[in-house]
């Protein structure tokens, strides 16, 4: 036991450094949001000015209302498909069931510059024009993927013996979802949109294949402005993105840990 | 139209690939009794319950219920509830909430559930407990709001899984009596599935014990105690107390048999026995006894026996003996008086096994596959 | 079971997964499949397909492969060596890195903390890619802040070209999958029965045999699914090599969107991409043998 005290005191204080390694670049970046220099490293005195003159660019706000009109949507669609195939999966046998699992995973493995070339080429082929509407095409296939393990997740414990009461009851099959199953899945539901929001509003490299002129999204005009130069605002609209972030996996994360109607046979 | 029958089936077969968990099984539940389905994991009781209930679809057969063929009806339109193993209360839902939620698909007005439910709660000694949740209840009292949510619906039969299985010893027993008297008061017919033959004898009016899918034995509950029908009843309900022997000679309701281990006793006559056939039968462990001398010129199966082992048991002592033949045999005895350490009876003596003809049974078919 | 109740229960799952295989088999599987014709194609001067006179001549004579072929030239080659070791280097730093605080995390450290150091590392996980790569950018730059710190201290009395070379291009893939290998080596890790750990130690094994006799085979598990978290998309990656990295660091993702917005050969960039695919679904395939064989949890 002595061993692992000194043992562990090493572990803690090289955890430490693992963990200033992983957050000093992202304080970094905050810190000189705030910072009054245009020449952005020479510490000159703390402003808002940066976050002020985000509020009047336009482009950035245009690009931010299309990453929110695109997230929205798209986590919309991809939250109903997925969590009827993570039903379809969780509880039904069918045919077919283990070519559905994947062709889930594919979306997750295939690397993105693949299936963004693949899809300007599909759209291409169909002579369809690049707009807001490809990109929440595109969106809708990843997300899909990842609502689908979210709640199935959620669905794996969960206790079938709570539906056939339901049944037993006297509540028909749609009633019994209704009343039972959905509330009982909703956390991961919620848990499952989350995730599918957050990564889309994220996505450059399959979004930068398929959006048209006017369909820019927040990370494309960030990565516009990066390639032009390091500018102070792009600190702060990434410092913004970052607040963001953090409180959509609070949340999510408080919803997953919320008990699920699991099995009690333990024994 | 109020049949005798609560519930009837007939051949009822459910198959998973090639096995069948139910075996062509036919059976007829009277109304307002209370009757249990009694036998290993695995024997198909389960399975059993769970077509009555139209949780499973039998491959082959029917139930009926009340006269009405509803095989194929699904759980939410048969008037029968059920209680599950572990209770499935919706932990989203309170107490209250539980024991309203089936009250609305049978017509009853959502003015009325309150009332409804602290009926059924005071029932149940449940009586306040509407506002908490499941998760804040112990298990005899989730057990209890189960059961209040499956009695709220007044069905004409009450399916009970292993309800009991999740409690401590004591509380299964105080809950054992009370399930007993909840349904002599209501009159529903209760249909109770369990392992414990214990327990199936405390509560049952009649019994069906179940083995490998098919029903071995299917008798008032104390006539499965005294009387076992077959080898596995006997093994079951703890009767294994095996004697074999050949009919020597038959006359009305008696016969005389030679044991294989040697010596002559007087039987009750199994019907349609013949001089000369093999037979088989058993006494309960507790309807031996062992005497130091031979009472057979008494008329008093006397068997001879060496004693290999005594286990006290505080108020009562278990013997094994075995016979000429090398069967052993297990007697059950109440300490009537005082345990002695040095008793009548040594381990490695000698004594002599007896009954009383008429508590012997006569098994029928083989030996247990 | 009847008939009539065995469809039924077949049924319901197929109408449950029919919208995922319409949105995914229009939108993902069917444009790959173009893809993979087109790579067998030719850019005609406009950036589209030529067209192609006898089909039959074209596959016999082998010319089909022109842009498989193609890609064996020297100078793509070299770019595919470099996205081959600047993952495994990737994979290999993420690693080693990370096994002492997925360990400290998952074993060492005060069970009530538990919570808070996984969600401190979680964070970064969710956080923009770009962000996070842009974070270096700012800090490797001449004017950037490194520079400046190496300036301020006498260090060095010119600025570094710290950026747009190898060097950057890995700090920003390490930076950016490390908590790809420490979230599933943490999950391995655990599950680990410490009384596994003391038993070795009670049989008379030094800590550091325990290690590798114990902990390292009882993580592995972990270990397999983080290589693959950090390996796979370490492969086809765009973004850092593309921000970091200078043209000295094309990797084959930079490639394929090279030859898509810039050099307008699709033919030419879909049969890279489909390279890419290949190895990647390789390595899939045989992650899928080795968790099969183990019997672990699945996510779906």
């Amino acid at each position: 036991m002595k061993k692992r005290h000194g043992g562990s005191r090493a572990l803690a204080a090289y955890s430490a450094l693992v963990y200033v390694f992983l957050y000093a670049p992202i304080a970094i970046l905050v810190l000189f949001s705030f910072n009054r220099a245009r020449q952005t490293a020479v510490w000159e005195g703390w402003t808002l000015d940066w976050y002020r003159s985000l509020a009047g660019d336009d482009l950035i706000l245009g690009s931010l209302k299309n990453s929110l009109i695109v997230g929205v949507v798209s986590t919309a669609i991809a939250v109903v498909v997925g969590t009827l195939v993570a039903l379809a999966l969780g509880r039904h046998r069918f045919r077919g069931e283990g070519a559905t699992r994947g062709l889930l995973y594919l979306p997750v493995i295939i690397p993105e510059v693949v299936f963004g070339a693949a899809l300007v080429t599909f759209f291409g082929a169909l002579a369809m024009r690049l707009s807001l509407l490809t990109v929440i095409i595109a969106h809708v296939v990843f997300c899909v993927s990842y609502v689908a393990i979210v709640v199935r997740a959620r669905l794996a414990g969960f206790d079938r013996s709570l539906e056939e009461a339901a049944l037993d009851l006297g509540a028909r099959p749609l009633a019994t979802f209704w009343r039972v199953t959905l509330p009982l899945i909703a956390p991961g539901i919620v848990a499952g949109a989350l995730l599918s929001f957050t990564i889309s509003i994220d996505d450059y490299v399959i979004t930068s294949f398929v959006a048209g002129v006017g369909a820019t999204t927040l990370p494309l005009q960030i990565y516009s402005m990066l390639k032009v130069g390091v500018t102070p605002e792009v600190n702060a609209v990434s410092s913004l993105i970052l607040l963001f972030t953090i409180v959509m996996i609070t949340i999510a994360t408080r919803l997953q840990q919320q008990p699920p109607a699991a099995r009690e046979d333990v024994s | 139209m109020p049949t005798e029958n609560s519930v009837e089936i007939r051949s009822l077969t459910k198959r998973f690939g090639d096995v069948a968990a139910v075996d062509a099984v036919s059976l007829d539940i009277r109304r307002g009794e209370f009757f249990s389905l009694l036998g290993p994991s695995g024997c198909g009781k389960t399975t059993l319950l769970r077509m009555i209930g139209g949780f499973e679809l039998p491959t082959e057969g029917a139930v009926l219920i009340d006269g009405e063929d509803v095989t194929w009806t699904p759980p939410y339109r048969r008037p029968v509830n059920m209680v599950f193993q572990h209770y499935a209360l919706f932990p989203h839902l309170t107490v209250g909430d539980n024991v309203a939620f089936g009250m609305r698909y049978r017509g009853i007005a959502r003015s009325d559930e309150p009332r409804r439910v602290a009926d059924a709660l005071a029932l149940l000694q449940l009586t306040g407990y509407e506002a908490r949740k499941p998760d804040q209840l112990s298990g005899g009292q989730r057990q209890r709001v189960a059961l209040a949510r499956a009695l709220a619906l007044e069905p004409e039969v009450l399916l009970l899984d292993e309800p009991l299985g999740a409690l401590d010893q004591k509380l299964r027993k105080e809950v054992q009596v009370q399930l007993k008297h909840l349904q002599r008061s209501l009159g529903i017919t209760f249909v109770f599935v369990t392992h414990d033959q214990e327990e199936a004898l405390t509560m049952s009016d009649r019994i069906a014990v179940m083995s490998r899918g098919r029903v071995e034995q299917m008798d008032d509950a104390a006539k499965i105690f005294e009387r076992p029908a077959t080898d596995f009843v006997a093994n079951f309900m703890g009767a294994a107390n095996f004697f074999t022997g050949s009919a020597v000679a038959v006359s009305g309701d008696t016969m005389r048999a030679k044991l294989r281990a040697g010596g002559e006793v007087r039987l009750p006559a199994a019907g349609g026995t013949r001089e000369g056939e093999e037979i088989r039968f058993v006494v309960r462990p507790e309807k031996l006894s062992l005497r130091a001398r031979d009472l057979s010129v008494r008329g008093v199966p006397s068997v001879p026996v060496t004693i290999e082992d005594r286990v006290y048991q505080g108020a009562s002592t278990v013997w094994v003996v075995r016979d000429a033949a090398d069967e052993r045999f297990t007697v059950f005895e109440q300490n009537a008086t005082p345990f002695d350490e040095v008793g009548r009876f040594a381990v490695g003596g000698k004594a002599f096994l007896c009954w009383n003809p008429q508590h012997a049974v006569v098994l029928r078919g083989g030996p247990a596959r | 079971m009847s008939v009539r109740a065995s469809v039924r229960e077949r049924s319901a799952g197929t109408w449950l997964a029919l919208p995922t295989w319409v949105t995914l088999g229009l939108f993902f599987l069917l444009p790959l499949a173009i893809l993979f014709v087109i790579s067998f194609g030719q850019r005609d001067t406009y950036g589209g397909l030529k067209p192609i006179a006898d089909l039959g001549a074209y596959i016999l004579s082998g010319k089909f492969l022109a842009n498989y072929a193609r890609s064996l030239h020297p100078i793509y080659l070299q770019i595919f060596w470099r996205s081959v070791w600047m993952a495994v280097v990737t994979t290999a730093v993420c690693l080693v890195v990370s096994f002492p605080i997925a360990y400290y995390i998952a074993v060492a450290a005060p069970p009530r903390r538990r919570n808070l150091l996984l969600g401190l590392v979680v964070v970064p996980f969710w956080t923009s890619f770009l962000i996070r790569t842009y974070a270096w950018m700012f800090i490797l730059r001449t004017e950037g802040l490194l520079n400046r710190l190496l300036l301020a201290t006498g260090l060095t009395n010119q600025p570094l070209e710290l950026l747009y070379n190898h060097f950057a291009v890995l700090i920003g893939m390490i930076y950016g999958e490390l908590p790809f290998m420490i979230l599933p080596l943490f999950a391995s890790l655990e599950k680990l029965d410490l009384s596994l750990l003391e038993a070795s130690a009670d049989l008379g094994a030094a800590s550091r045999s325990t290690f590798w006799r114990v902990t390292v085979p009882l993580a592995m598990p972990g270990i397999v699914a983080g290589v693959i978290l950090v390996f796979v998309p370490s492969l086809g990656q765009f973004i850092v090599s593309d921000l970091l990295g200078g043209a000295k660091t094309i990797l084959a993702g930079n490639l394929v969107q090279n030859q898509f917005a810039i050099a307008r050969n699709k033919p030419f960039g879909s049969a890279v991409a489909f390279e890419i695919t290949a190895v990647v679904l390789a390595l899939l395939f045989f992650y899928a043998l080795y968790t099969r064989r183990r019997g672990e949890d699945v996510l779906l």
